[in-house]
């Protein structure tokens, strides 16, 4: 019984660390894409400057039960991502609640956060945010898909749905990485994260100077403050996600940082030397290029 | 340039007819020709473009002068067409069915001169003032200032200045009247 | 002469929108009911003054509000050419957490970037009404202070102070975005000593705000505030 709870205690560290990496993140990555426009760019502590002033304004207005629920949904989203994910390899506490057949779990939270977010951002009744929701989910279900692709193919690779095996599996050495052992569905995984973070060129869906703002216009105040929590957490997750199922794992804090930022560096260092691409630009890519390599990658393990 | 004008002559009544430039003519028609005139000009001669209708205020004639400029892109020609309509009735032919977007200058007319064109689309909804209840504010007698002053509360200690007065005592003070 | 413009006729129902309108409706189930879409479809409870609750607490979040300074990017005159210059690494106004936001929910400050027409004030008091207190006006170039050179035109305003409260005035015609950033600086000054309190100030004196911007805009066809 105190097990338990000692492991809940830790889990707790664990999302407070993983809240405020990707925090620190977050500005970091804001701070270089500045750089490379040639300006200083935000101060590395404005997220957190941010999200008080988010929690603390003192009004908010709202426009229905889903509206409450929408941001509640995608902060459960991220966090049961969280919950199923094993941060350190090895750790008997920061391997949170991952059992045998998490993979799937997590493939499924990836989308539950967004649909729960389409609910509420509908019921705010903009026109923008409906506009936004169905870009948001058309990019995303193909995003998703050479994602799946090589999930699956890592699955048949080792012969297991859980997370900590497969992270077991590329112990001993650089070249037990999947990176080596399966290239065609890292390649498939690491095209369909450029999706995943909604980075350039893939985010019309958020991108402020688009439609505006997308699916959170009609957000403000606390509401939007639970969202930006969110996706500080969620960038953290996905990283940490990619690190264990491709790149080796971590086996302690400092190898978790450093990876998780390369992970998400990929994104950003796409995302400054490429253009925005338009909606059904980015749903064909995605259909294209990364979806035949996943399909390789299967086929080569059948 | 010279054989269009001969040509329009015969068949309209034109008078002053203004040279502005080599390529750029005004003449004066009457009102009830005028839109005629310019399908002649559209159809035959080959001005297919509109360039503006914009209308004058010539409150101590008690009369509207109203201006259509057309352009020819193949011979890279201008024509102003001036007519005078009484200021009174302030009614004119709509030229909506020759170019879609004159209809928008003839809104635009009747919000700011009061200048009706029967017949144009949407020419009495509200085009820029929303809900303006005063005489249009583009006759020469509506007093802009005044309406200004009482509408707009005006900052008190504001002053102006003539400005010739101003700049000459300002850059030459030492010079004497 | 007023009835040159046909607009006089039938005030209220000729700038209500059709759907607008008072109208009866019979439901699919045979029942008549009458719906006023200006009363169902829109909230026109009156703003209530938020009082700061703990002075020390106040303080603090005081300055993460002064340095996180969202602003609405919504441009009314001339000065809005001076605002996206911000945004370039001569000024880079990120460095002082200022960031541009679409959406009037999340923003906090509204730039008043010049001239004001009487349409466009329609517009700026239904996005500035929709942003979530405590929020703050920041008014640019002469314009908004005394009419500036427009101070006799038929259709613009000459004080912005009397349709909403306005926190920092950048004087010039037109203000350099380096003038544009003192402002801001100066704002977050404001904003730290507890004296910007514009969105109270607004809901204390709303029936004479309200009175003011009704002076002017004739064809008011929304509800008194838009939350």
């Amino acid at each position: 019984m105190d097990n338990i709870i000692l492991k809940l205690l830790f889990t707790l560290l664990g999302l407070f660390i993983v809240l405020n990496w990707g925090l620190l993140m977050s500005a970091i990555m804001q701070k270089i894409v500045a750089r490379v426009a040639g300006r200083h760019g935000i101060p590395f502590y404005q997220p957190w400057i941010d999200l008080i002033k988010l929690y603390t304004k003192r009004t908010a207005i709202t426009h229905g039960i889903m509206f409450y629920l929408g941001p509640v949904f995608r902060l459960g989203g991220g966090v049961g991502m969280f919950l199923f994910i094993p941060l350190i390899y090895g750790s008997e506490y920061f391997t949170n609640f991952s059992w045998s057949g998490d993979l799937i779990l997590i493939l499924y939270f990836q989308f539950f956060g967004m649909l729960g977010m389409a609910l509420g951002a509908g019921e705010g009744g903009h026109p923008n945010s409906v506009i936004g929701i169905s870009r948001g989910l058309a990019q995303f279900t193909t995003v998703e898909v050479p994602m799946t692709l090589a999930v699956i193919s890592i699955a048949v690779q080792y012969q297991t749905l859980s997370i900590t095996e497969i992270v077991a599996a590329q112990q001993g050495g650089i070249l037990n990485w999947t990176l080596f052992t399966n290239p065609l569905a890292t390649a498939a995984a690491m095209l369909s994260l450029l999706g995943a973070f909604r980075h350039a060129p893939f985010n019309l869906v958020k991108a402020p100077n688009e439609i505006p703002i997308g699916p959170p216009t009609e957000y403000h105040s606390s509401f939007l403050g639970v969202l930006r929590t969110n996706n500080a957490i969620l960038h953290v997750i996905e990283a940490v996600l990619f690190m264990n199922l491709f790149f080796g794992g971590a086996t302690n804090w400092f190898e978790l940082i450093l990876k998780s930022f390369l992970i998400y560096f990929w994104s950003v260092f796409v995302g400054v030397v490429f253009p925005r691409f338009r909606i059904e630009q980015s749903v064909a890519w995605f259909l294209k290029v990364p979806l035949v390599i996943g399909i390789l990658a299967i086929i080569i393990f059948i | 340039m010279k054989s269009i004008i001969n040509d329009i002559k015969t068949r309209f009544e034109i008078s002053d007819i203004v040279k502005q430039r080599d390529n750029f003519n005004f003449l004066t028609c009457k009102k009830e020709q005028t839109v005629s005139l310019i399908t002649h000009l559209k159809n035959i001669e080959g001005f297919s473009h509109f360039v503006l209708l914009t209308a004058v205020d010539w409150i101590e004639e008690g009369k509207f002068q109203l201006t259509y400029i057309l352009n020819n892109p193949d011979k890279k020609i201008d024509i102003g067409i001036r007519t005078f309509i009484e200021r009174e009735t302030a009614t004119m032919d709509s030229a909506h069915h020759l170019w879609e977007h004159v209809a928008t200058y003839q809104r635009e007319l009747k919000e700011m001169f009061g200048i009706d064109f029967p017949g144009s689309p949407r020419v009495d909804e509200s085009f820029i003032l929303e809900g303006w209840d005063d005489i249009p504010p583009y006759r020469r007698d509506f007093d802009t200032k005044k309406y200004s002053e009482e509408t707009f509360f005006p900052r008190e200690g504001r002053t102006t200045n003539d400005p010739t007065e101003y700049m000459k005592k300002k850059l030459y003070p030492d010079e004497e009247k | 002469m007023s009835d040159i413009n046909n607009n006089t006729n039938n005030k209220e129902d000729k700038f209500l929108a059709e759907e607008n309108k008072k109208r009866t409706v019979i439901g699919p189930d045979g029942i008549e009911f009458e719906i006023d879409p200006l009363k169902d479809y829109f909230c026109d409870q009156k703003p209530e003054v938020r009082d700061p609750k703990n002075k020390v607490v106040e303080k603090f979040i005081n300055w993460a509000r002064a340095e996180s300074l969202w602003v609405l990017g919504f441009g009314t005159g001339c000065g809005s050419i001076e605002i996206p210059p911000l945004l370039t690494p001569r000024f880079d106004a990120a460095r002082f957490g200022v960031q541009m936001r679409a959406t009037p929910r999340q923003s906090s400050v509204i730039i008043i970037s010049g001239y004001l027409a009487v349409k466009t004030l329609k517009r700026v008091i239904r996005s500035y009404e929709q942003m979530q207190s405590p929020k703050y006006v920041l008014a640019l170039g002469s314009c908004t202070i005394n009419g500036g050179m427009y101070y006799d035109s038929y259709n613009t305003i000459n004080r912005l102070d009397y349709y909403m409260p306005v926190d920092v005035y950048v004087a010039g015609c037109m203000p350099r975005p380096e003038a544009l950033l003192a402002g801001f600086n100066k704002l977050k000054e404001r904003i730290k000593a507890g004296r910007a309190e514009g969105a109270n100030e607004y809901a204390e004196k709303f029936d004479w705000y309200k009175a003011n911007q009704k002076k002017i805009i004739k064809d008011w066809n929304m509800p008194d505030y838009n939350w």
